[in-house]
C-alpha cells in the first residue's frame, strides 16, 4: 500500500479506508493485533484485515459489515482528521489540471493545512516529481509529515516549517507550479515567482473572499504574470430517488355519463406515474473559494 | 538555477512538432510543417519562422504569413493622455464618431503599419474617445486590439490546453464534455502512473491523451474501442515522446464477450481465423495468377519482355501478400497483448466518455477491474447514467456511487469592477463515479463470485429447514 500505488492485499503497517456508507468513512493504520471500534461493532486487525483483499467485506462484532479500500487521495480527503478547513475533491481535481501537473512535476505549496491537497499533487507528481510544502504551524507541519511517512510518500516531499509571505519556500528556480491557500497571498507572489522555473510555469491562488482576489490579481499582474482567470466551480450531486406522481382526476365528461354501477367499480387507488428521477441535496455547499489561475512566462 | 543552454533544449520549437497556437482565448492544435499554410483566427501563415524559438514565444505574422518574434513588452495602452469622461450622458450612437472609413483602415494596413499603430489612428480620429470613461477607453483599446492585432503565441500542448481548445472549437467531437468535467474525470479515477487503465471513449481521443498525460508514460492503458479501429487524432494532439506509445494497447470491444467467457483464444482460435483469411488471399493469388498464365500461353504472341514483366508483377503480388501477412500477424500480436492485460481482471481503473449508452459499456468493462478501484463514467445526458446507477445498484459489487455535475463560472477581476463574467457554460456534462468492491461473502469461502441475491436465497432455506 502506497498513496502513490496500489495493492492487492492489505499488509501489517498499511493504511487502509473502511468504509461505513455514502457519509462516512474512516482511515485505519493497520497493526497486527489492533482493534477498530465502528458504530458496527469492533473490526480485528489480524483477523479481519491482515491478509484480506482490498475492497473486502468485513463483518464486524456487531454483526454490520463495512468494506475495507484501498486508500486514494479522495478516500483521504473524505475520511482525514481535519486540523484546518480543507480543499476538497471538486477544487483539486480543477486545481491539478489547470496547474498541469503530471508525472514528474516540482510543485511548491503552501500552506500545507491538513494535506489534502498535497496527497493529490503527490498522486499525479510521482514517481519523479517532487513537492514542496510550506506551513508556518508547527504542530500541523510535525503532523503531515508523519503522515507522509505513514502513506509511504515521504521520498517524493519536503515539509518546510516557516511562513511564506517572509521566507518563501525555501527552493528558488525549480517549480513547474506554485499553489497558494494563504490569508494573504499577495505577499507570496514574489516569492513564487522566485520558486518557478526560468521556463515558466503556472500558479493557483484558492481565496475565499473576493477581495483577497482583487489584491492577488493586482499582484500578479504586477509581477508580470500572464493568463490570468479567476474563476470558481461547485459540485452538483444528483441524488437518484424513484418517485410516484399521481395523477388527477377531472372526473367523467357529463355528456357520456355512466350509469351508477360503473363509477362506484371505480379503481380505489388513484392512477399514478412512477419513475426513476434525481433530486438536489437540500443543502449543498454554495461557496468554496475563488481560483486564480495564472501563468509566469520566461524570464 | 539550472541556467544553462541545454536546458532550454526541450523548450525549442522544432520542426514536426505538434504545438498550439493561441490567440486571446482562442486555440489551435497544428503539426509544424515545412511552408505548410496554416489558416487561423482569418489569417494564413507560415509556421517556419518560430522554428528554433522558443515555447511562449509571441509572433507578428508580417506580409508574406511570416513570423516574427514579437519585441517584448510594449503591450502598454497606446493612448497615455489620461483625459476621460465621468459618463456616458452625452455620447450618443450615431455611428458618424469614427472618421476613418473602411478604407482608410484597410489603407493603413497595406501601408504595413501594425496592430497597435492602426488603433492609435482610430483612437486620434474618434471624436467620442476623449468623452468616454476611463473604464470604456480601456475597453475600446481592448476590442480594437483584438481586431487589428495580428500576433499568435505558440504553446507545447497540455491536457488543459487541448481540453479547452476542443470545447471552445468542436465541443461536438469530445460529446461537449467541458474541461473541468474532465479534471474531475481524470481525479476520481486516481489516474496516476503506473497504474493500469481501461478506457472507452469517443472524444477524438481527448481523454485518453489527457489519461496518457497523467500516467506520464508508466504503467499501461488499454484503449476499448468501437467498430474498425481506435480513434487517436486527439492523442497525436498531445505530442507524446515516443515511449509514452509503447504503453498504450488497444482492444476491439466486440471481442469482449468472448474474452468474458473465456472463449477468445488468440493464440491458438484467432490466428487460424486470420490464417484463413490469410491462406484464402494466397489461394485467391496463384489461381488469379494462373488464369492470367493461361491467358499468356493462348495468347500467341508473348514476347521475353512481357514474360519478365510477368514475374516482376508475381514478386510484387508476393510482397504484398507477405506485407499483409506481417500486418496481421503484427495486429494479432497486439490483440493477445491487450487481452493478456485484461485477462487478469485486475485492472486499476476504468474511464467511459462516449456517445453509446454508456450503460451496456459500464456493466461490460467494470468485470475488468480489480476491486477497490475507482472508475467514472461521462455522459452529456443524465438519464442513462441513473439507469447505470440503478443496474449497479441491483447487481452489487460498487460503494460510493455517486452522480454529479460541475458548475462553473469565470470571473472579471479589475479594480472596482469585479463581477461574474456575463456568459456562462450552462452545462458540462454528467458523471457517474464508484469504488468497486469485492463480491464473494464476508468469509474468504471460493474464487466463484456470489451475486447479491444470495442472502435472499439463504433466508428462503432456512424458513424452509
Amino acid at each position: 500500500m502506497s498513496f502513490v500505488e496500489y495493492s492487492d492485499v492489505i499488509r501489517d503497517g498499511d493504511v487502509a479506508i473502511v468504509y461505513l456508507n455514502h457519509t462516512s468513512a474512516m482511515p485505519v493504520k493497520v497493526q497486527q493485533g489492533a482493534q477498530t471500534q465502528t458504530r458496527y461493532g469492533v473490526i480485528r486487525h489480524s483477523t479481519d484485515l491482515i491478509g484480506r483483499r482490498y475492497g473486502s467485506k468485513v463483518t464486524c462484532s456487531k454483526g454490520g459489515w463495512v468494506h475495507v479500500l484501498h486508500p486514494t487521495p479522495e478516500l483521504w480527503t473524505v475520511s482525514l482528521p481535519h486540523r484546518t478547513q480543507i480543499l476538497y475533491t471538486t477544487d483539486i481535481a480543477t486545481i491539478t489540471m489547470m496547474l498541469e501537473l503530471k508525472p514528474g512535476s516540482v510543485v511548491c505549496e503552501s500552506g500545507t493545512g491538513s494535506g489534502s491537497l498535497s496527497h493529490a499533487i503527490l498522486r499525479t507528481v510521482a514517481p519523479s516529481g517532487h513537492l514542496h510544502t510550506v506551513e508556518f504551524h508547527q504542530q500541523r507541519a510535525e503532523k503531515v509529515a508523519e503522515e507522509f511517512r505513514e502513506h509511504r510518500v515521504d521520498h517524493l516531499v519536503t515539509v518546510r516549517n516557516q511562513d511564506v509571505c517572509r521566507d518563501g519556500f525555501g527552493v528558488t528556480g525549480v517549480a513547474d507550479a506554485v499553489f497558494l491557500d494563504i490569508p494573504s497571498p499577495w505577499e507570496a507572489v514574489p516569492h513564487a515567482k522566485a520558486a518557478m522555473k526560468r521556463q515558466g510555469g503556472r500558479l493557483c491562488s484558492f481565496s475565499p473572499c473576493i477581495e483577497q482576489v482583487q489584491r492577488t490579481c493586482q499582484a500578479l499582474a504586477d509581477q508580470d504574470f500572464e493568463e490570468i482567470s479567476t474563476l470558481e466551480v461547485l459540485l452538483r450531486v444528483h441524488d437518484v430517488r424513484t418517485v410516484s406522481l399521481p395523477l388527477p382526476d377531472f372526473g367523467q365528461d357529463s355528456s357520456t355519463r355512466d350509469p351508477p354501477s360503473d363509477s362506484t367499480a371505480a379503481p380505489p387507488n388513484p392512477p399514478a406515474v412512477t419513475l426513476k428521477t434525481t433530486t438536489p441535496p437540500r443543502e449543498i455547499p454554495g461557496h468554496t473559494g475563488y481560483l486564480t489561475f495564472a501563468t509566469k512566462p520566461r524570464t | 538555477m539550472a541556467d544553462n543552454g541545454d536546458d532550454d533544449h526541450e523548450y525549442k520549437i522544432k520542426e514536426g512538432d505538434y504545438i498550439v497556437l493561441k490567440r486571446g482565448e482562442i486555440f489551435k492544435a497544428v503539426q509544424i510543417v515545412q511552408k505548410k499554410k496554416i489558416i487561423f483566427e482569418k489569417q494564413w501563415f507560415f509556421l517556419d519562422g518560430a522554428v528554433g524559438h522558443l515555447y511562449g514565444t509571441t509572433f507578428e505574422i508580417a506580409s508574406g504569413g511570416i513570423l516574427q518574434p514579437q519585441k517584448p513588452k510594449n503591450t502598454e495602452s497606446p493612448s497615455d493622455s489620461k483625459e476621460a469622461g465621468t459618463d456616458n450622458r452625452n455620447i450618443v450612437d450615431d455611428g458618424k464618431s469614427q472618421k476613418l472609413t473602411r478604407d482608410d483602415i484597410e489603407t493603413l494596413k497595406e501601408q504595413g503599419l501594425k496592430g497597435q499603430e492602426i488603433i492609435q489612428q482610430l483612437i486620434e480620429n474618434s471624436s467620442t474617445f476623449r468623452d468616454k470613461t476611463g473604464y470604456a477607453q480601456d475597453k475600446y483599446i481592448k476590442k480594437k486590439k483584438k481586431k487589428y492585432e495580428n500576433t499568435v503565441t505558440i504553446l507545447k500542448p497540455s491536457c488543459r490546453i487541448l481540453a479547452m481548445m476542443y470545447h471552445g472549437r468542436e465541443p461536438g467531437k469530445i460529446c461537449h464534455l467541458r474541461y473541468d468535467t474532465l479534471a474531475q474525470m481524470l481525479t476520481l479515477a486516481n489516474i496516476h502512473a503506473g497504474s493500469k487503465i481501461l478506457v472507452f471513449e469517443t472524444c477524438a481521443g481527448l481523454v485518453l491523451g489527457a489519461i496518457m498525460e497523467r500516467m506520464g508514460g508508466y504503467g499501461s492503458v488499454v484503449q476499448m474501442y468501437p467498430g474498425g479501429g481506435p480513434v487517436r487524432a486527439g492523442v497525436e494532439s498531445f505530442g507524446f515522446p515516443a515511449h509514452f506509445l509503447d504503453t498504450l494497447h488497444e482492444f476491439p470491444i466486440c471481442h469482449v464477450s468472448a474474452l468474458l467467457a473465456g472463449t477468445l483464444d488468440v493464440t491458438a482460435r484467432d490466428p487460424t481465423a486470420d490464417e484463413k483469411q490469410l491462406s484464402t488471399a494466397a489461394e485467391e493469388d496463384p489461381n488469379q495468377t494462373q488464369a492470367e498464365e493461361q491467358n499468356m500461353e493462348t495468347d500467341t504472341a508473348v514476347g521475353a519482355g512481357q514474360d519478365q514483366e510477368q514475374q516482376e508483377k508475381e514478386k510484387r503480388r508476393e510482397a504484398k501478400a507477405q506485407e499483409k501477412k506481417v500486418k496481421l500477424e503484427e495486429k494479432r500480436k497486439r490483440l493477445a497483448a491487450a487481452a493478456a492485460l485484461l485477462e487478469g481482471r485486475n485492472a486499476d481503473g476504468l474511464v467511459i466518455a462516449s456517445r453509446f449508452h454508456p450503460s451496456p459499456v459500464l456493466l461490460g468493462l467494470i468485470r475488468f477491474l480489480s476491486p477497490s478501484r475507482p472508475f467514472v463514467v461521462y455522459s452529456q445526458y443524465k438519464e442513462p447514467l441513473i439507469e447505470c446507477y440503478t443496474k449497479l445498484k441491483e447487481e452489487g459489487g460498487t460503494v460510493n456511487l455517486r452522480l454529479t455535475d460541475t458548475w462553473m463560472r469565470h470571473y472579471q477581476v479589475l479594480p472596482n469592477r469585479t463581477h461574474p463574467v456575463l456568459l456562462m457554460s450552462g452545462g458540462g456534462g454528467y458523471l457517474l463515479s464508484g469504488i468497486t468492491v469485492a463480491t464473494d461473502g464476508p468469509k474468504p469461502a471460493g474464487p466463484q463470485q456470489s451475486e447479491e441475491p444470495a442472502p435472499k436465497k439463504l433466508k428462503l432455506n432456512h424458513t424452509e429447514g
